[in-house]
């Protein structure tokens, strides 16, 4: 049986814990401000160059850039799949619901999957398992810039034009709300096509081009990549604050329960204690 | 089809979204010049350059500096998809200050190893950028 001195012990330690969870779960909400509103202005710019380039996409010959060939036209080879996985960990099951989803991915896929991570986590993870890990970046969350996606977007480009890849996928946690977040799986290469909309297609029919299509093309698609890429990165960011901020509260509010649980039975041994001094007292008194 | 009577006109970069409004008029830089768009527009994508970019409503003007990216113009619409803009009362004019003396001091200096085009790229993007802050500053007296 514990002490009334280990049991003072105890609830000191789960005490400074609390301070800690409750400090973190304060700086992820701080932090998390900041991140939604980041994702939040950079979501419109993603959406409209998704959608200039849809348009545009499904009317111009899929010759003109090789980031347009259809998926069937391209050459065997490995699946790139950018993994975003968070730079810490004590999020919750941020990290680990996100590796499992890549673990089914890789599962489920039809020929071998080689990696591009980005985010702490995945790396440490996949390259202990031994994946194939072609691209790395760590230690990108604490200051997000647009570089880091660029660089990331430009491997993603390299191996696709280069036939090292056949195809590339992007993994990462989207910004749902402050208390959900989704896991999410997208086609970045080739760029998906919509079907056109007939009476779009008449009306888009004689569209003109500053300059030419081909070298707006060869500007325009990588930047998409590039913002594709920063959206995936500033979701995941939003929402590993948001994560780290839920499990923050949820550990604050146990730790909170389990000092009470400890104080509790802390205070019963020190009755049962002085009662049973007093039943000495008074017996030994009878005794005499 | 029903002729437009205004444009609606989306101005982002990727960190924000800056101007979505129905306007009557925009002026464009555009790759091979500035260009002029009013309702009914035929359909055109354009690269944009580093330059000034205005639009209309009614007979008030507002002026955003803009620099690389596209637009694309449909006959009531116009998305512009910018790398960097800032409205013309946002633009930080000591900063831009402070970025054109830098420019000449390097463009001046002839050292062997700067980057020519990109010192130019620089000193054009400041001018610009002050250029459309001195705008914001002659409305409220009345001109143009």
């Amino acid at each position: 049986m514990p002490s009334l001195i280990d049991m003072r012990r105890r609830i000191r330690a789960v005490t400074s814990t609390q301070q800690i969870t409750k400090a973190m779960k304060t700086v992820a909400a701080s932090k998390l401000r900041r991140a939604q509103d980041r994702i939040i202005g950079a979501r419109p710019f993603a959406r409209l160059m998704l959608s200039t380039l849809n348009s545009l996409a499904t009317r111009v010959d899929p010759e003109l850039h090789p980031l347009l060939a259809p998926p069937e036209s391209r050459p065997d080879g490995p699946t790139l799949l950018f993994v975003v996985t968070a730079d810490k960990g004590l999020c919750g099951s941020f990290n680990s619901t996100l590796l499992r989803r890549a673990g089914t991915f890789i599962g489920d896929a039809d020929n071998a999957v080689a990696l591009g991570v980005v985010g702490r986590k995945g790396r440490d993870f996949f390259s202990h398992h031994g994946f194939d890990v072609r691209y790395e970046d760590v230690n990108v969350f604490n200051a997000l810039k647009y570089s880091h996606a660029q660089s990331a977007a430009r491997a993603a480009i390299e191996a696709y034009t280069s036939g090292e890849a056949r195809d590339v996928y992007l993994l990462y946690n989207e910004f749902k709300s402050v208390l959900q977040q989704r896991v999410v799986v997208e086609r970045l290469l080739p760029i998906p096509r919509l079907d056109p909309d007939e009476q779009d297609a008449a009306l888009l029919a004689d569209h003109l081009f500053e300059p030419t299509p081909k070298e707006i093309f060869e500007q325009l698609l990588p930047r998409h990549v590039e913002t594709q890429m920063f959206r995936a990165m500033l979701e995941s960011a939003a929402a590993e604050h948001a994560a780290r901020m839920t499990a923050m509260d949820a550990a604050t509010r146990n730790a909170g329960e389990m000092i009470d649980q400890l104080t509790l039975y802390m205070n019963k041994m020190r009755q049962a204690t002085i009662t049973r001094e007093l039943i000495e007292v008074v017996s030994g008194a009878e005794a005499l | 089809m029903e002729f437009p009577s205004s444009l609606t006109f989306e101005l982002v970069t990727p960190e924000r979204a800056i101007v979505r409004e129905a306007v009557d008029e925009v002026q464009v830089p555009g790759a091979g010049g500035y260009f002029g768009v009013l309702p009914g527009h035929t359909p055109l994508l354009a690269m944009l350059q580093v330059g000034e970019l205005w639009f209309r409503q009614g007979s008030e003007r507002f002026f955003v500096s803009v620099a690389y990216g596209f637009a694309e113009v449909l006959p009531d619409r116009v998305t512009v998809l910018a790398q960097v803009a800032e409205r013309a009362e946002e633009v930080d004019v000591d900063r831009a200050e402070a970025a054109q003396q830098r420019a000449q001091a390097r463009l001046g200096g002839r050292a062997a190893d700067i980057d020519v085009e990109r010192a130019r790229i620089a000193l054009l993007k400041s001018l610009v950028r002050l250029r459309v802050a001195s705008k914001v500053r002659v409305r409220p007296s009345g001109g143009f």
